[in-house]
């Protein structure tokens, strides 16, 4: 190792060997590196979760253009939105075609007696083209009264009833005072909006849902015509439809609008920020803690170098060479760990809490620059290093 | 051809205000190219604040010093670094680096000149270590090093770039008669073979029949100088 970084740096190591030398230092340093890592890492975990969960409902739908109301939130945190304003739409040059969209919460009672809400899509299965091609097929089924398709993820719903229904088993359950037949399974994963997801037919939704009228859906889905550009079509929409209650925005807008309006406007955005924010400050303060010890307790060694000849560039040299080894070390565990806890987490919640590459590449540049400005605040004490005293 | 150390009307304060107190007089001193001068003086007497101006450790306040045909009075901090990298400092504790082998610490003193070969220097270095009887202890870290061996691999790191000027203070405290004796020598020889001169604080008697000249101080001031 120490032959190693003296080729890299062509000199010794010094920070290396420091650190190195000390080995409960290097523990204690390493570990609050690994643990502020680890905050993060969940913070950012959790926050991926909420945000991949508000989102995943786009994947069953395959739209171009999307119109809700103004009141709405986000896909699923939505307002009515009425119908007409699907007509007026395709008036517009450039839209091929429209299509409502209806959602709401299904209360379902598993056989242990637990509540849980199934989040369902009411869907005109006559228009395929508006959906994923995963559940297109099944969407003729669909119209067969009072059938549904099913989340795999659903929480509480017996593996059996999943692998029965993989294999074509239909499986029937009471909700809502009535029967459903789940026909197919679907892979979307809710997370935290809801305990699972069902796609069913406009009719099945309305007959179920009795409050909910045909003529206010919660969003409008348009497809537009080939080689029309989809903000070019927002825009005339905007201009047709009243903008004070209803906003037009492209499924890739809609779907940006969404995460934003999580991570900045609800209070869970907020709050896993603020975990964050808590981690780094742990790890700055861990690493800056264990650098200005370890510039205090070499002060007599530099104070020599420094009467060598040796310039200041070559002790921040040192420092931040310690503040690298750091975060390198402390890093790795911290991302083993991080990779434990999220698989423990998806088995006992089963959220969608995954290890993006990017997630890890930010968060090992962000724990370079931490140790970085650790060290930089370190080095300040290294002017106490006159070499004069040594005599 | 001016020598390598020249002071004239070098004077030095500590303190400031009411609290201000002379530490150095009026000093006039010129040593001579690969000489070995020692310093003397009761504690207090200035020999090691002389030895600190003299290496660039410490601003000048009046008078001038220079070294290496170098005025230190007035010079910048880079030119103040770039002339410490042609000095050799032994001072009274070891200061070795804890954390680094004995080859390593007597590393650092070449390593300051700038990358070079690193297979030479590690050979320069073990050549330092074998040359002062530290072969079998190339690869000890000082906590395993008993007083004398520490001593000795402080006066390898500061012999072994070959310095200009070697300033030492009390270099032979730690040391038994014999590898003191070995050292005073091998500063003797560097200043005959290669021209390096010394200045050395000390009080050990067993040295002072070696030295070319013995200057003592008392209270700031030269009180005595003589040649051997």
């Amino acid at each position: 190792m120490s032959r190693l970084l003296t080729l890299l740096f062509g000199r010794l190591p010094i920070g290396w060997l420091q650190l190195s030398h000390n080995k409960g230092r290097l523990f204690a340093a390493v570990s609050g590196v690994a643990f502020a890592n680890l905050l993060v890492f969940m913070q950012l975990g959790i926050m991926g979760a909420l945000n991949g969960s508000t989102v995943a409902p786009y994947a069953l739908l395959n739209a171009d253009i999307i119109i809700s109301s103004q009141e709405g939130n986000t896909l699923t945190d939505s307002e009515h939105i009425a119908r007409v304003h699907m007509f007026e739409a395709l008036g517009v040059a450039g839209v091929a075609d429209a299509t409502p969209l209806y959602i709401n919460n299904l209360p379902f009672t598993l056989d242990d007696g637990t509540s849980v809400s199934l989040l369902t899509f009411g869907m005109n299965t006559t228009k395929r083209h508006f959906v994923a091609s995963a559940i297109a097929p099944y969407l003729e089924q669909l119209t067969i009264e009072n059938t549904v398709l099913l989340d795999e993820g659903t929480r509480g719903m017996p593996a059996s009833v999943i692998e029965g229904l993989s294999a074509g088993t239909p499986f029937s359950f009471e909700a809502n005072g009535g029967t459903l037949t789940a026909i197919g399974t679907m892979n979307v994963g809710g997370g935290f909006l809801a305990d699972g997801m069902l796609v069913t037919s406009d009719q099945t939704f309305l007959r179920f849902f009795s409050s909910r009228d045909s003529g206010a859906p919660d969003h409008i889905l348009l497809r537009i015509d080939d080689g029309v550009s989809g903000d070019t079509v927002a825009e005339r929409l905007r201009a047709v439809l009243p903008a004070a209650s209803v906003r037009v925005l492209t499924i890739q807008e809609a779907r940006d609008a969404d995460l934003a309006f999580m991570s900045s406007e609800r209070p869970t955005g907020i709050i896993f920020g603020f975990g964050v924010f808590m981690g780094i400050l742990v790890g700055l303060v861990i690493v800056y803690q264990v650098l200005s010890t370890d510039v205090a307790d070499h002060l007599r060694e530099y104070a020599t170098f420094k009467a060598m000849g040796y310039g200041h560039p070559f002790f921040l040299g040192i420092v931040f060479e310690e503040a690298i080894v750091l975060a390198i070390f402390g890093f790795i565990p911290g991302f083993i760990v991080s990779m434990g806890l999220y698989a423990g987490l998806v088995a006992v919640t089963s959220l969608p809490i995954t290890m993006v590459a990017s997630r890890a590449i930010y968060v090992f540049l962000g724990t370079l620059a931490a140790c970085a400005l650790s060290g930089a605040i370190a080095t300040r004490r290294l002017a106490s290093a006159d070499p004069a005293d040594l005599f | 051809m001016t020598e390598p150390v020249e002071i004239h009307g070098l004077n030095h304060f500590f303190g400031s205000g009411e609290a201000r107190k002379q530490a150095i007089f009026d000093i006039n001193v010129s040593i001579a190219k690969g000489s070995l001068t020692i310093l003397m003086g009761p504690s207090g007497s200035g020999k090691t604040t002389l030895l600190t101006l003299i290496g660039a450790l410490r601003e000048i306040q009046e008078g001038n010093v220079r070294l290496l045909d170098h005025e230190l009075n007035g010079a910048t901090e880079a030119e103040l670094v770039g002339l410490r990298r042609r000095l050799g400092f032994i001072f009274q504790a070891h200061n070795l680096h804890e954390s680094l082998t004995a080859t390593q610490n007597v590393l650092m003193g070449l390593e300051v000149h700038g990358k070079g070969n690193a297979v030479k220097q590690r050979q320069a270095s073990h050549h330092m270590l074998d040359l002062l009887g530290l072969a079998d202890r190339r690869d000890y870290f000082p906590g395993n090093l008993s007083g004398g061996q520490k001593q000795r691999v402080a006066v390898a790191r500061a012999l072994v770039s070959n310095p200009e000027i070697v300033l030492a203070d009390e270099p032979t405290a730690a040391l038994d008669k014999e590898s003191g004796h070995t050292v005073v020598e091998m500063l003797k020889s560097l200043g005959k073979t290669r021209g390096t001169t010394t200045v050395m604080v000390t009080h050990d008697p067993r040295i002072l029949e070696m030295a070319d000249r013995i200057i003592t101080l008392e209270d700031g001031r030269v009180v005595k100088d003589v040649n051997n």
